[in-house]
């Protein structure tokens, strides 16, 4: 075991060791799970809405100043906000569903995207307003600190613990839809929305939950980005264009899909920062010109 | 005279008569700033209005025009007219390599992609060394036209920046009065229907594209003259919003509506830089409107009026 992690390679007169490259690999799937997050929230949106939401990255970012505000206004720790953070912010997303976005499903898809694209400008220069940019700082809960040895390398406990968490919500959402009936009522409602209502469901209802939901999602990876990311407004605009450009590689068509490739991007990432550093900002979008020059409708994307 | 129809020429002479006058009365480094914003703005709604295409990446070809302009003139010590064609160079040739691989989605994904790889540019920008990073590329001579014409003066730059702009207006209004332009409009409309008249609507949005960000390269070379600098800001992607923001509330595939965008946004910002970050709020605030009850934009709604196009 050894042996194999103290090989090492030169790659571009890098010099590579198993063991750094395994290391980089593990902590890339922390932004690994928020690519997943996020870009899993999208494609349930798209899928319902018919909408990219731009607001994505402000949103997520709402999350972590809900759960910053939560221990500094009233108290409530990082354990409480993990659930109650995504609820509050799924419901301001459900209002916003109900009193702005509902107003675009005739129009033409890039409305949605203006109109999202503006909501994100107008809450990204609110906090920016009141908190400033330069950031708040959120402890890392007790238990969750320190590091444990994996068998080639010390991995901080909080991080293994986003990965899981991350993980975990991530594979229930995927159960939700592919296994419940209410999963199966919504992507019947994605295929052909107006039968679905024909049989007596409440289709805007359906609709405003996903994108309640979806929200929550990016509320949810908000709050495990807080500890990590020093909380500030601007948080969110550097995930999301790499979260966008994901979406591009794994298409929006699949669940999974998008929760492999969040995944599978960030361990890439991560492992760039061994071989060659200058990269490692650029790797996600180099992909993305791959796969659009040999499969330019995604890795499991359907049509258009 | 150029396909414009007679609401539109009488515009066009106000418009005219208006950059004409206005460096007499307003500070002409205002004015260059409205001017070249309008160029980029102009250059956007080339593709958005006509061709339908979305492209929230327009600030890399803008910004690496930038670059380029700033570069050559400071460093090679070239003349004006070549420092800028060589930014509009840079911007068609970054363009359709970028729309080579962005034209192969459409829609949003199409958004999405151009959004990408914009930030892929940005993140070259910030790495390579002859952009100077974050402090950009500053101290920027204007140079001579010509080889004569002392550009230091503003009015004389202004006079330069006007016949760019208009240059670069006309020859938009003639591509899209062109019958390569007619394509442009199908292709808006119903792609499928023209891909069946015969038409390779592929190559058709590409030249398009190509043409967008030539100009982009253009009015940032020409920018970066003005100003004397060439930064990070250039080609982030909060430039590539402000100029779909500039467009839409213009009025999409309207004539003027971008340079009449670029009046109202560059004005506001002029006004409001004190005011931090509610500029970013307010700006938020416009697109929502924009979108949400006033698509057509100010001079869609105008000439909705009036019944005329302008």
């Amino acid at each position: 075991m050894q042996a194999i992690l103290s090989y090492s390679f030169s790659f571009f007169g890098t010099n590579v060791t198993i063991a750094a490259l395994l290391g980089q690999g593990t902590l890339g799937l922390i932004n690994g799970a928020f690519y997943a997050c996020l870009s899993l929230g999208l494609a349930v949106i798209f899928g319902m809405l018919n909408i990219i939401n731009f607001a994505h990255g402000a949103l997520f970012m709402m999350g972590a100043f809900a759960s910053w505000m939560l221990l500094n206004y009233l108290g409530i720790g990082y354990f409480p906000s993990l659930i109650l953070s995504p609820l509050l912010v799924g419901l301001f997303g459900i209002f916003l569903e109900k009193t702005i976005i509902s107003r675009l499903y005739k129009l033409d898809h890039l409305y949605g995207l203006l109109l999202t694209f503006g909501l994100a400008l107008v809450i990204q220069g609110l906090f920016r307003n009141y908190y400033g940019s330069s950031g708040l700082p959120y402890q890392i809960p007790h238990v969750l600190q320190g590091a444990t040895y994996i068998g080639f390398m010390y991995m901080p406990n909080y991080r293994g613990w986003v990965v899981l968490a991350a993980l975990f919500v991530c594979l229930a959402t995927w159960a939700i839809i592919e296994k419940t009936s209410l999963g199966a009522t919504l992507r019947a409602a994605t295929e052909n929305a107006p039968l679905v209502q024909a049989f007596g469901v409440n289709v805007p209802r359906l609709i405003t939950l996903t994108y309640g939901g979806g929200i929550a999602l990016a509320a949810f990876a908000g709050v495990l980005a807080a500890p990590i990311y020093s909380v500030n407004p601007n948080m969110g605009d550097n995930f999301i264009n790499i979260v966008f450009a994901v979406v591009v590689i794994g298409g929006m068509g699949s669940i999974m899909g998008s929760i492999v490739t969040g995944f599978a991007l960030g361990v890439i990432e991560g492992m760039t920062k061994v071989v060659y550093p200058q990269a490692s900002a650029t790797v996600v979008f180099v992909v993305m010109v791959i796969v659009l020059l040999t499969k330019p409708r995604g890795l499991f994307g359907k049509a258009a | 005279m150029f396909g414009f129809s007679r609401p539109q020429l009488i515009a066009f002479l106000a418009m005219v008569a208006l950059i004409v006058i206005c460096p007499f009365i307003l500070y002409p480094v205002f004015l260059m700033r409205v001017l070249t914003t309008a160029l980029f703005a102009c250059a956007f709604n080339l593709m958005i209005g006509y061709v339908g295409l979305l492209s929230f990446g327009q600030a890399a070809f803008y910004g690496m025009g930038a670059y380029v302009s700033a570069w050559t003139i400071k460093n090679w010590h070239v003349d004006a007219s070549i420092a800028i064609a060589l930014g509009g160079l840079t911007g068609g040739v970054l363009g359709l390599a970028l729309g080579y691989l962005a034209i192969r989605r459409s829609g949003i994904y199409f958004a999405m992609i151009t959004l990408a790889l914009a930030q892929m540019v940005y993140f070259f920008c910030l790495e390579a060394p002859f952009t100077g990073g974050e402090d950009g590329i500053q101290q920027v001579p204007r140079g001579f036209l010509f080889g004569f014409i002392d550009l230091s003066k503003d009015m004389t730059m202004y006079w330069l920046v006007a016949a760019v702009f208009l240059g670069g207006f006309l020859l938009i209004h003639r591509i899209i009065h062109s019958p390569f332009g007619q394509v442009l409009k199908g292709i808006r409309e119903n792609e499928p229907r023209t891909t069946s008249l015969g038409y390779r609507t592929d190559d058709y949005k590409l030249i398009a594209f190509v043409l967008s960000c030539t100009l982009a390269g253009v009015a940032g070379g020409t920018k970066a003259l003005v100003f004397g600098i060439a930064t990070l800001t250039d080609v982030n992607s909060s430039t590539s919003g402000e100029i779909v923001l500039t467009t839409l509330l213009g009025g999409l595939g309207t004539v003027f509506g971008p340079a009449v965008g670029a009046v109202v946004i560059t004005t506001m910002e002029n006004y409001l830089a004190q005011m931090g970050a509610w500029v970013t709020v307010i700006q938020g605030a416009i697109f929502m409107f924009c979108v949400l009850s006033f698509r057509r934009g100010i001079l869609g709604e105008i000439g909705n009026l009036l019944k005329i196009k302008l």
